[in-house]
């Protein structure tokens, strides 16, 4: 559930779907942290393959920049990435989005680079850039040929502390956020209730909010607001910078020096000091809005990667929902035929401890309830019956399969250990799968009792407002439009 | 016929092999090794070490070309439904072993082709193939599991209608495309998938499941022995059959200004505006992708991402794309913004639209244009699964496994006179296709001053509003 705002929509080139946008998947958010999920982590102990995290380089610079360096030479390619520790947690109410905001700003130009100049800089030699926010990061990139390193940690070192924004650029800036605001969630149901489910879970934590921040804190977020912001957390002792790729780590190692070093360290920003209480009961929201289907939503507060039930929870939703075989596919979509889709979600490299959330949302005349019920009946059996020696065994594998899978990518090796670094630290790559293949049957089922309980829980329902027509016909052969 | 069913139908045998690790330091001019089996089956071969993993991934030509009228959705339900049962194993029984693999099995629809990807562990990719074999080869269709794959995608069509994107999209390729295949969702439509029966998915699958039909691409940590044995041993065996030639109705040509406006109570108004675009085979893809780049394709360094974004503030996204398939595809713009502003976003897309046909594109802009697309080249195949797929996409569209290394000479003759012939050929500023899905009551007039009588067609979804 951890919610990404980009700076630009991506697409995926080896689609080509006709004029499709290929729908989002109903929770992207949850789609994307089931990726990070599935195969991240670290070499096993009898490992099927090389341990490629083996080789990462570590260094810190003088002004307090974390460096993080892995070669991989199987394409003349690189990606360099900068991670700043800052996201929506480090905001306030009134001035939600500033972190976000900052982030669609840092591409507005320098006294180097004039506002327009800096992708389209990245774009010439064949690269691409782009850049997100989450609630506890903020991250820059770019991916592309091996002989733009210098140019691109240049430029890099240049918008960390050389960001010149106009009040024109500052205000049209602002308009486009909330143009990505409406598209986002205010015109989209699950994202929306995915909102207010956060907002009654976290009432002191400032997971509370939005990452792209509520409408109205946006429309009257300030060019001093943003300045201050940017001062305060745009630092080199704020930030590490990750490259991988086919690099000479030494070589690297300078480049970075050259282009970084010489940026003086900043105050060391603000620590966020809130904890989120115990909660003492259910809490329940609905929202009320036109949609075709429903949609239900389960949260339990839980523990991050600081705490050693974290490995467990990661496997139990694993055990939830990966693969088809997966108990919420098999029994709630395939079996009990309730849900069009039903699974699990748990990040465990969150900054701080954050949700582990079961959502379904009903085939066409079944209801929230039978779902509620099906997933209630889920949880009681983790609670009550140990995992079997196969399941077990199975999500494990799961585990470190997905592990190769996912290193696939060049640049999400690059995103692993910048996300780690930037939540936790990056050496968790190597702790994760033995310590995944370490969780027992009865691990699973202590912490399914300690947490997945009612008083823990938030409940959100989407409710579609009845038309009078089902939408639907509209868009039938020979239907609707007249 | 492309040029794939031609090699095969002649029994020419192409194999082309690495010759970059003869001549050591100079790169490979092929992404790969292609042979034949004496069923016609072509396959791919690239060679990938460094990560413990192997992709088997098949493309069949039984795509959404291939629905027939009144069963949209045959194509897809057929892919999809490879998974759900053998006559050895149950839908859960396959299911079980895969994910105890930790094996990725995907089976999907797709316009031209449909495909079914293994990527497993190499240690596990015995077990791995068996299934896949055992997937491609004997899936019983069962009316159970008909029935329940059915409801899903109908439901799953329905549900996807909450995003006005897919709203506006669903309604400009039926409008484009009449009742040409690519007119109807990948996925069908309710009705299409209502009219289907088990017997027409075995009946769709022995027809159009044969090896001289499909391409397997192989990418992985094997060498080519290993591959060889392999893909003979799994597919050596499927018989060969006679395809049936394609018979496609007719794409409807748009005469004049044709605006859909569907109301939907949200924020923004969701626009689509475009028009027919190319066959893949068309020799001006590759004009028409450098003009895509400057208008609308390159992101922050394209003509509409600065003037509607950068400059007016009016859309998170806005880009043009086109779509080139075994058959042509549309040319289109798309954005997003702000019901209030729909009108000023339609007037500069046509703004821009017109602006590029009739003033060539700068030396500059096309010189980054072209710099981009050939430095991005390597990117598409950085990993196992890209080269996989790139290889298929070789085979497929008939570019041959030189791709990659050719691509920059056909880019760099371009000129600006090219582009312009490109944009005066593929984009129509008074004859086009406009879906808008937004809140009608908020939406200014779209056009300032209207078309005489007789030059446009309009059209209104009827909806009540909701109280």
């Amino acid at each position: 559930m951890d919610t990404i705002c980009s700076h630009t929509a991506k697409t995926d080139p080896r689609r080509r779907p006709r004029f499709r946008v290929n729908p989002r998947p109903l929770i992207p958010l949850l789609a994307l942290a089931c990726l990070l999920l599935l195969g991240i982590f670290s070499a096993p102990g009898a490992a099927p393959g090389p341990d490629t995290f083996s080789q990462v380089q570590e260094h810190r610079l003088k002004n307090g920049l974390k460096v993080l360096l892995l070669k991989e030479s199987r394409a003349p390619i690189i990606s360099v990435q900068v991670w700043y520790r800052v996201g929506s947690r480090n905001e306030e109410l009134g001035k939600t989005g500033i972190s976000h905001l900052t982030e669609h700003l840092m591409f507005k130009g320098t006294e180097k680079i004039g506002p327009k100049e800096f992708t389209r800089m990245v774009q010439k030699p064949g690269g691409s850039d782009n850049a997100f926010t989450s609630r506890d990061y903020t991250a820059y990139f770019e991916n592309g040929p091996k002989t733009e390193l210098r140019r691109w940690l240049e430029m890099e070192a240049d918008r960390m502390r050389g960001l010149k924004v106009s009040q024109e650029d500052f205000t049209t800036e602002r308009k486009v956020v909330l143009e990505e605001r409406r598209l986002r969630t205010e015109d989209d149901p699950i994202s929306f209730l995915m909102e207010e489910v956060k907002a009654v879970a976290f009432k002191a934590y400032p997971y509370q909010w939005p990452v792209i921040g509520w409408f109205h804190d946006v429309e009257t977020l300030t060019r001093d607001d943003f300045l201050k912001y940017y001062r305060r957390y745009y630092q080199p002792n704020n930030c590490t910078v990750v490259v991988v790729g086919d690099i000479e780590p030494q070589e690297a190692l300078k480049e970075v020096e050259a282009t970084f070093g010489a940026i003086p360290p900043g105050p060391e920003p603000p620590k966020v000091t809130a904890k989120e209480p115990r909660q003492w009961g259910e809490r329940r929201v609905i929202v009320h809005r036109e949609a075709q289907l429903p949609f239900l939503v389960m949260a339990y507060h839980t523990p991050n990667w600081d705490n050693p039930d974290a490995y467990a929870l990661e496997l139990l939703s694993g055990i939830l929902s990966q693969g088809r075989s997966s108990r919420l596919y098999h029994n709630l979509v395939y079996q009990q035929r309730l849900a069009l889709q039903a699974g699990a979600d748990y990040t465990l490299d969150t900054a701080a401890p954050a949700l582990f959330t079961l959502y379904a949302q009903p085939l066409p005349g079944k209801t929230v309830a039978q779902l509620e019920a099906a997933l209630e009946a889920e949880v009681k059996r983790l609670q009550t019956e140990p995992v079997g020696e196969k399941e077990l065994q199975k999500a494990k594998n799961q585990t470190v399969a997905g592990y190769y899978m996912a290193q696939d990518s060049l640049f999400f090796r690059g995103m692993l250990l910048g996300r780690l670094e930037t939540t936790a630290r990056w050496t968790l790559v190597q702790e994760f799968v033995p310590k995944i293949l370490q969780v027992t049957a009865a691990d699973l089922q202590r912490v399914a009792k300690k947490y997945l309980v009612a008083d823990n829980r938030n409940v959100g329902i989407l409710s579609p407002i009845k038309t009078d027509k089902p939408k639907m016909e509209r868009f039938t052969p020979g239907g609707q439009i007249k | 016929m492309d040029r794939l069913n031609k090699a095969v139908a002649l029994g020419v045998i192409l194999t082309l092999v690495w010759t970059g690790a003869a001549l050591g330091a100079s790169p490979p001019k092929v992404l790969g090794v292609r042979e034949k089996l004496p069923n016609g089956l072509v396959w791919l071969f690239s060679e990938q070490t460094g990560l413990p993993l192997v992709t088997f991934s098949l493309l069949v030509k039984a795509g959404t070309l291939q629905d027939p009228q009144g069963k949209e959705g045959l194509a897809n339900l057929t892919a999809v439904l490879l998974r759900s049962g053998t006559k050895k194993r149950a839908a859960a029984q396959i299911a079980a072993e895969l994910d105890f693999l930790g094996a990725r099995l995907g089976a999907s629809g797709g316009d031209d082709y449909a495909q079914l990807s293994l990527t497993v562990l190499k240690k596990d990719l015995a077990a791995g193939l068996e299934i896949f074999q055992d997937v491609l080869l004997n899936p019983v269709f069962a009316p159970q599991e008909v029935t329940r794959k059915v409801a899903e995608i109908q439901a799953s069509l329905k549900s996807d209608e909450d995003e006005p994107m897919v709203v506006a999209a669903r309604t400009f390729n039926k409008d484009l495309f009449g009742a040409f295949p690519y007119g109807h969702p990948t996925r069908g439509t309710k009705e299409g998938l209502a009219a289907i029966t088990p017997k027409d998915l075995v009946e769709f699958h022995r027809r159009y499941y044969r090896p001289n039909n499909a391409i397997l691409c192989v990418a992985g940590d094997l060498t080519l022995e290993e591959a060889r044995k392999w893909v003979a041993q799994i597919l050596g065996s499927w018989p060969a059959g006679e395809i049936p030639a394609l018979q496609l109705p007719p794409v409807p040509t748009l005469k004049e200004r044709k605006v859909v406006m569907i109301n939907k109570d949200i924020s923004q108004a969701n626009i689509i505006l475009g028009n027919m675009g190319i066959a893949r085979d068309n020799p001006d893809f590759y004009a028409l992708q450098v003009m895509n780049y400057i208008l609308g394709g390159g992101g922050f360094a394209s003509r509409l991402m600065e003037n509607i974004r950068v400059q007016r503030g009016l859309a998170y996204s806005v880009g043009s794309q086109f779509d080139p398939g075994l058959k042509p595809g549309y040319f289109a713009v798309s954005l997003e913004t702000k019901n209030a502003s729909a009108a000023e976003a339609v007037e500069q897309v046509l703004a821009e639209m017109k602006r590029i046909r009739e003033k060539p594109v700068t030396p500059e802009e096309l010189q980054d244009a072209k710099s981009y697309l050939i430095g991005s080249f390597p990117r598409k195949m950085d990993s196992l699964s890209k080269r996989a797929w790139l290889m298929g996409y070789t085979e497929l569209y008939g570019l041959g496994l030189d791709y990659p290394w050719r691509y920059p000479q056909l880019m760099r003759d371009l000129t600006p006179a090219d582009i312009q012939k490109a944009a005066w050929k593929y984009l129509h500023p008074e004859k086009f296709l406009l879906v808008v899905v937004g809140k009608k009551s908020e939406i200014p007039s779209l056009f300032g001053s209207q078309p005489p009588a007789g030059k446009e067609e309009k059209k209104d979804a009827q909806t009540k509003p909701h109280h």
